[in-house]
């Protein structure tokens, strides 16, 4: 993982991707979400979605999945150059999520981040505000999920700068 | 009886819960979903800014929509929801919380694009047993008003 001094407003990553199986999304909705359009085919297809349709917090919880393993591929390679990785901090929240179109059964959906703003913490000086606009497109090229995220990101030097 | 539209007027709507959570759950979610030291591991939680092994805070949305499922959407002609304007993750999720739910209705008003539905936007707060909160969300679910469901009964 980077540092905030690394980061740039519009920097963009490919998270890349993840299929939403009838068997995936059932079993994340008998958990968390068993509304009768994520449980049935014919159910789904009955409702607005038009067939058996993923959890939006199935979609929120696999694009997690997709930022936590590219964080991960970002520090190895950043440990394989013998630089310093950092550990990024919790998120205190998210805003404008939107679930745009459904995802259905057998639908692949490609991730992506995009920096929107930085800014220093004034609680935290050894932290950075990131926020980022994460979306998932689907294998047609819709847009399908988008959620603008607030992460703490660690500053290079601790933010105990001499200046 | 489903309830409706008309069963959503602004204020107060319900607490929920409480819903205990284990130990075992915190670990396979975040394995499964969001494998970070801090949700995983004891002694990297312990040094992170949240001081202790802490759920992953899309497994407690993913609680707190099942808690609104057994609370009401299981028996509410919902249509399913747009998003959700803004979600707080305010304190950590621990190993044996026991969270309930409070759900308010913010606004409620008819669809103008789909006149037999209404949306009805809630503030959904989940605390822990000491009162703490953990977590806070706006957001709207698409709610088939009563002439709505007697049409699609009589259809």
């Amino acid at each position: 993982m980077r540092f905030f001094e690394d980061l740039k407003i519009g920097q963009r990553r490919e998270l890349g991707s993840f299929t939403f199986t009838a068997e995936a999304i059932k079993k994340f909705a008998r958990q968390f979400d068993p509304q009768r359009f994520h449980l049935d085919e014919e159910e789904g297809r009955k409702s607005l979605f038009g067939g058996l349709a993923a959890s939006g917090w199935h979609i929120g919880s696999a694009c997690m999945k997709l930022l936590v393993t590219d964080g991960q591929r970002q520090a190895k390679e950043a440990a394989a150059r013998g630089e310093t990785v950092a550990t990024w901090g919790p998120s205190p929240g998210f805003r404008e999520l939107r679930w745009i179109k459904p995802v259905l059964a057998g639908d692949t959906i490609s991730f992506a981040s995009e920096i929107e703003s930085l800014r220093a913490s004034e609680k935290r000086p050894e932290w950075g505000i990131l926020q980022a606009r994460n979306t998932g497109t689907n294998q047609r090229g819709e847009l399908v999920f988008s959620f603008l995220s607030t992460a703490f990101v660690p500053r290079r030097d601790g933010g105990a700068r001499g200046d | 009886m489903m309830l409706t539209f008309e069963d959503f007027p602004p204020g107060h709507f319900g607490t929920f819960g409480p819903r205990h959570v284990t130990r075992e759950e915190l670990l396979a979610f975040a394995e499964e979903f969001d494998p970070q030291p801090m949700h995983l591991d004891e002694e990297a939680a312990k040094r992170s800014m949240l001081k202790g092994l802490a759920g992953s805070g899309w497994h407690l949305c993913s609680i707190m929509m099942r808690m609104m499922f057994d609370g009401y959407i299981g028996r509410t002609a919902s249509l399913g929801s747009p998003g959700v304007n803004d979600l707080r993750w305010l304190s950590p999720l621990r190993p044996g919380d026991d969270l309930t739910l409070d759900i308010d209705v913010v606004e409620a008003r008819v669809s103008r694009s789909r006149p037999t539905t209404g949306i009805v936007t809630f503030k959904a707060t989940v605390r822990n047993a000491a009162g703490e909160v953990l977590c806070e969300m706006v957001s709207p679910i698409i709610v088939q008003r009563r002439e709505g469901v007697a049409s699609e009964r009589a259809g």
